[in-house]
């Protein structure tokens, strides 16, 4: 499947990436490399494989449902490029 | 005394053959000195070390000796250390300082160790060769028109140089070994969920491992000693004792079954890079261990089962990174999605934004079965064919990398070609088993590693395999010229 500049858009709009025209076909290019040598995969035989998610395929562990985290507003709302009483500032969503 | 390994450092410090700060102030001096040149730091917390060092003296003066008490570690800047900019080699980071410290970082704190700084890394440890930092490219000491490898460049090459006697880094793909390689140190990957991830900016976080680099086994050891162990806030950390990795470095490897894969000797591979591998096999021949030929049939499929999974789980990961929270914000945004999409593309480098869009367009509706799932049952298959030559083999042993450090910007605008470099030291995380590259002689004048792999939770039998090596040669002991 070859990734042409509609692709690239597509999947550029879906991570929230703004890629500029001047960019699309290196951009398509260079994926197009990465598929290509990724396209190996479908020689492997798999059909009677289970997906492996995690190498020792142990479960999450359980723990009592207690509150173990403090309230951290204070400490981590400085961080933040915009924010105003207690809140993250964002440019204007509702007219 | 930076010549000297850590744990030859440890000592004289118990010994009060000179202080915590003394032996800081001369790492911190050599930073200095150096640095300029090899651009292997991003952020240097002197003061903060300093301070760090004279409890040490305190302590040692008390005769609380913990396991890294007073020796001066440099972290690499994917730990978060609260206080301290933490910046991942990216643009989008450059303005954030860490609210808290990763449990990594805190456990060698603990264990009594002098934080020297944040060292240089590919940007969100993604790149093989440290050229996609945002703070520019690392050199390699032994020549510094060559790359030092990466992700975890800054940290393999500040040991080179002697900046830094221990350092931290992480494993996703090969972050870790490949430039311990590439610089001539002992660096280690431990089994999947031996150390917390807690506080250490996710990459892909069903790869990422975080271990210890240094300037022999010995020091990975007891580096690996502070660091291992359950985390209740990393629910991927396994609830598994921590061995003894110090006190099993000395055994004997007479007898040891050394796994020769194959596929870890291809017929395009560099003769000269076989024959290091195959001298250091050969090392441990003498020693009494058997070297059994076999095959890993499915790594072949390794890298291409990799650049699915990594991206994939890279494009959930940094969608965390949106302009808003923290980090990176466009000037001016028009409306809510141009605050995303600005900050996001003017915050991430080119080689970042191709593995989002990678990792995007293989989970996106109609691809998801043949890309991604495709990708997981490959993964199996390489897990198994590793599972089944444990049964026959105590280790497995290869070339790290298939090449010596290369020329910068040589591979820079080629990512396929650059992530070959990763060709043998990918199906280790993929299978989640640990793995180290030691130090086995130069080529040309530049380093050349040998990978050591071990079953799960066998970094004791790895170390000292490892160990048992460094006592019969002195490669780990050899230093680039140029940095005294």
């Amino acid at each position: 499947m070859a990734i042409d500049s509609k692709v690239v858009a597509r999947a550029a709009h879906l991570a929230r990436l703004r890629v500029d025209d001047s960019e699309t076909a290196e951009l398509s290019a260079r994926l197009n490399d990465i598929l290509g040598m990724v396209d190996q995969l479908q020689q492997a035989d798999v059909d009677q494989v289970e997906p492996l998610a995690h190498p020792l395929e142990v479960s999450q562990p359980l723990r009592d449902d207690r509150v173990t985290e403090p309230d951290v507003r204070d400490k981590v709302l400085p961080l933040a490029p915009a924010s105003e009483d207690g809140c993250f500032l964002v440019p204007r969503v509702i007219e | 005394m930076h010549d000297k390994t850590l744990t030859e450092l440890k000592a004289g410090l118990q010994a009060g053959d000179f202080s915590s700060r003394e032996l800081t102030e001369h790492f911190l001096e050599r930073i200095k000195r150096h640095d300029g040149e090899l651009n292997s730091f991003i952020t240097v917390t002197e003061e903060q070390a300093l301070r760090q060092a004279d409890a040490a003296d305190q302590a040692i003066a008390a005769g609380d000796h913990r396991l890294l008490t007073g020796l001066p570690i440099a972290h690499k800047d994917i730990f978060c250390t609260e206080g301290v900019r933490t910046s991942c080699g990216s643009r989008m980071l450059d303005n954030f300082t860490a609210p808290y410290t990763a449990t990594a970082v805190e456990k060698m704190a603990a264990e009594g160790a002098v934080m020297l700084g944040k060292t240089n890394m590919d940007e969100f440890a993604m790149g093989s060769s440290n050229e996609t930092s945002f703070y520019g490219p690392v050199k390699n000491p032994w020549d510094t028109e060559r790359v030092p490898g990466g992700s975890s460049g800054g940290a393999a090459a500040s040991l080179a140089a002697r900046l830094a006697p221990g350092a931290t880094g992480t494993d996703t793909g090969g972050s870790i070994r490949q430039p311990a390689a590439l610089n001539g140190v002992t660096g280690l990957k431990p089994t999947y969920g031996r150390v917390s991830r807690w506080g250490m900016i996710a990459f892909a976080s069903s790869l990422d491992q975080a271990g210890p680099l240094g300037l022999s086994a010995a020091d990975c050891a007891l580096m690996l000693q502070a660091m291992a162990g359950h985390d209740d806030k990393d629910s991927t950390c396994l609830n598994e004792p921590v061995d003894d990795y110090l006190g099993a470095l000395d055994q004997s490897v007479d007898g040891l079954k050394i796994g020769v894969p194959e596929e870890f000797f291809p017929d395009n591979l560099d003769g000269a890079i076989a024959e290091n591998a195959r001298d250091a096999m050969r090392e441990l021949e003498k020693q009494g261990a058997k070297l059994v030929k076999l095959s890993l049939p499915s790594i072949k499929l390794s890298v291409p089962a990799y650049y699915v999974i990594a991206p994939a789980e890279a494009s959930s990961n940094l969608s965390r990174f949106d302009g808003v929270r923290f980090g990176y914000r466009c000037e001016n945004p028009t409306d809510l999605e141009d605050l995303y999409k600005r900050s996001r593309s003017e915050g991430f480098g080119a080689e970042v934004k191709r593995r989002i869009l990678v990792g995007t367009y293989a989970l996106s509706a109609g691809y998801y079965d043949a890309y991604y799932k495709r990708a997981q049952k490959v993964r199996r298959l390489i897990r198994d064919d590793f599972s089944r030559a444990f049964k026959d083999v105590d280790v497995i042993m290869g070339p790290t990398s298939p090449e010596t450090a290369f020329k910068l910007g040589a591979k820079a605008d080629d990512p396929v070609n650059m992530y070959m470099a990763d060709v043998f030291t990918i199906a280790v995380n993929l299978a989640g088993l640990p793995a180290l590259s030691m130090p086995s002689g130069f080529i040309n004048g530049l380093p050349a590693g040998t990978q050591v792999i071990g079953n799960y939770f066998q970094e004791g039998r790895i170390l000292n395999v490892a160990h048992r090596y460094q006592m019969a040669t002195d490669w780990h002991q050899q230093a680039p010229g140029g940095f005294a």
